[in-house]
């Protein structure tokens, strides 16, 4: 009873840097990207403009302009109007506000997520039973594929009614986002309100202290580690759930409209398609800025980090 | 049956006492195990007695049964004259293990202060009470460092001293200075007698170290395994707790005192007993 876990002092070492400096980090990513860059070019001079076919297969797309405009090109017209019409505006100003809107019913989806996620994990470390209950239920909810229950969730919200509120679109195109976030989410927290070692459960017991304090005191804060990764996953699902609800539903306004309305120009226009494939990009880009954040303002409880 | 419980009354009552205790652990599709048959136990207010025995013979299982982490299958148990579970919720005693068991996103300080915490001490008086207590166990730089910044002496100093944070009367320790270094736990003990003598409290103390045992304890509880009972139980003829030092390592009778633990643990069965050190 004495040998339980050997947590000695070495595991508790805050994990070693193994990414350098921030300078040498920045100059990865950069490289990084710019490596996409090369290679796409790359294969766009030399490459075979009917792409690479073996048998019927292809396995290596055309490099018609068509099929893959320059970079500089679908840089470029981020900068130009989005059409002839009354209601032309730059490219880059269009795709700015339908990511705005998109980050923020992912944002709304993820929040829903969170919370039931966590409250789901507290109510099955809480009861055993509910674990054996609830859990299977959990990971089968993941297989029910998004345009299975996209239109199901729309008509249920319509039925929706108290007083002024109505229910709107964009909020089922929420509810489908956290319908994918949630599920990291109560995994990781429920792996993470029982991390905590026997020896610290054995002490608050001794302090008498009763279930309420312990999940405040101990297990939440040991869950941290756990959570961070799965909120990071959360917020990524919540990003792709929205853009493809917003298809599914038809909701206008976002990131998801637009990729298919441009993607409907595209022989005409082939680098337009590509803007809103960036503006979506660009929301995981702030989506994991955001809990990388949050994972700086919750340093002091990695501490002793576990690899996840 | 009356004359016995007069006497009792006119005592002082005892800071553990433990009569006719079993502990049987059962488990589906296994054989049960008696950890602990009909123990029999009394540790008087500011004495400090030492468990001792070969590995598996339920040390940390009487510990357990005394601290109301674990309930006994049979007898009764009670501290300064309560329900182990209702000493357990008064707080009267505190506790310490193998492992430091700090919690890593705490500093030293709130670490200490936690079950003053959790009992609703003011943030003044925790800040008061944790460095007193810093001193007492000279960590007193230490305050705001975490404790993956100290040794792993220095973890089970503030380990100790969160568990006098509440000054109890007694002291539950199940071999805290196991994974210390021969020079850090003889430091480390010459502390405990210390800070136990300025607080008075009674002290159970698990350990494997003969020497160990001899140094620290009024009395050594010699236990033996399958099932675990107490073998014997030795009083230690020495000077006073307060006059033990280092140069009592070297003295006659601390060694006298050793070989009779030593005797008593192997006497009846000379081999086979594994698990505890002679040093
Ligand atoms: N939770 C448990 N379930 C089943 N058996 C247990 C449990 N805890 C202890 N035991 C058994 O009780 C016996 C005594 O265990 P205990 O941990 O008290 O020994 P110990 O004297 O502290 O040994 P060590 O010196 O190795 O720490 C052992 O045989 C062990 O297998
Ligand atoms: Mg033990």
């Amino acid at each position: 009873m004495s040998g339980r876990s050997p947590s000695s002092t070495r595991d508790r070492r805050p994990a070693a840097r193994r990414s350098g400096t921030t300078a040498t980090r920045v100059a990865f990513g950069a490289g990084g990207v710019l490596l996409v860059v090369v290679v796409w070019e790359l294969y766009k001079a030399i490459g075979p403009a009917t792409g690479v076919v073996i048998g019927d297969l292809t396995v290596l797309p055309r490099t018609t302009d068509l099929a893959m405009p320059h970079v500089w090109d679908m840089v470029g017209r981020l900068f130009e109007q989005t059409g002839n019409g009354r209601n032309a505006q730059p490219v880059w100003l269009a795709v700015t506000q339908a990511a705005l809107f998109t980050l923020g019913v992912a944002a709304v989806g993820w929040v829903v997520g969170v919370v039931v996620g966590l409250l789901l994990a507290v109510l099955m470390q809480r009861f055993r039973t509910a674990e054996s209950a609830v859990l299977p239920w959990i990971v089968l909810s993941q297989t029910v594929p998004l345009i299975a229950i996209a239109p199901l969730v729309r008509r249920w919200g319509a039925q929706l009614e108290f007083g002024d509120f109505t229910w709107e679109s964009w909020m089922s195109v929420a509810i489908i986002a956290s319908y994918l976030a949630f599920f990291p989410v109560s995994i990781g927290a429920l792996r993470g309100l029982n991390s905590p070692d026997a020896i610290h459960v054995e002490l608050f017991r001794s302090y008498g202290a009763g279930w309420w304090r312990t999940l405040l005191t101990l297990r939440l804060p040991a869950s941290v580690p756990y959570l961070l990764p799965a909120l990071r996953l959360a917020a990524a699902n919540a990003v792709i759930g929205t853009v493809v609800a917003e298809v599914s539903i038809g909701l206008r306004g976002g990131i998801g409209r637009m990729i298919i309305e441009f993607a409907q120009q595209a022989s005409g226009d082939p680098a337009k398609t590509w803007a809103p494939i960036f503006g979506a990009i660009a929301v995981g880009l702030v989506a994991a800025g955001v809990i990388a954040l949050l994972g700086v303002l919750l340093r002091r409880f990695r501490r002793g980090e576990v690899p996840a | 049956m009356s004359e016995a419980s007069a006497t009792a009354a006119v005592q002082v009552t005892a800071a553990v006492q433990v009569t006719g205790v079993d502990k049987v652990f059962t488990a589906k599709r296994k054989p049960s195990v008696t950890a602990l048959d009909s123990i029999d136990l009394t540790v008087a207010p500011g004495e400090f007695v030492s468990l001792i025995g070969p590995s598996g013979c339920g040390k940390s299982t009487l510990l357990r049964l005394i601290a109301d982490l674990d309930t006994p299958s049979a007898g009764t148990l009670t501290v300064f004259g309560k329900t182990a579970r209702q000493a357990r919720i008064d707080q009267e005693y505190g506790i310490a293990f193998q492992q430091s068991g700090l919690l890593p996103w705490r500093t030293v300080a709130a670490n200490i202060e936690l079950p003053l915490e959790l009992h609703g001490v003011n943030a003044a008086g925790r800040r008061k009470r944790s460095a007193e207590l810093l001193a007492l166990v000279g960590l007193g730089d230490f305050a705001e460092s975490y404790p993956d910044q100290l040794s792993g002496g220095m973890q089970q100093r503030v380990a100790i001293a969160r568990a006098l944070a509440e000054s109890p009367r007694l002291l539950l320790m199940d071999e805290p200075f196991g994974a210390l270094d021969e020079m850090t736990r003889e430091r480390m003990q010459t502390e405990l007698v210390r800070i136990t003598g300025e607080t008075g409290a009674a002290v159970v103390f698990v350990t494997h170290s003969i020497p160990e045992a001899v140094f620290l304890s009024n009395r050594v509880v010699v236990m033996s395994p399958r099932p675990g009972r107490i073998r014997d139980i030795l009083g230690i003829t020495l000077p006073g707790t307060a006059d033990r030092d280092e140069h009592l390592r070297e003295d006659e009778a601390f060694f006298e005192n050793v070989s009779r633990v030593r005797e008593l643990l192997h006497g009846e069965a000379p081999v086979g007993i594994k698990g505890v050190e002679n040093r």
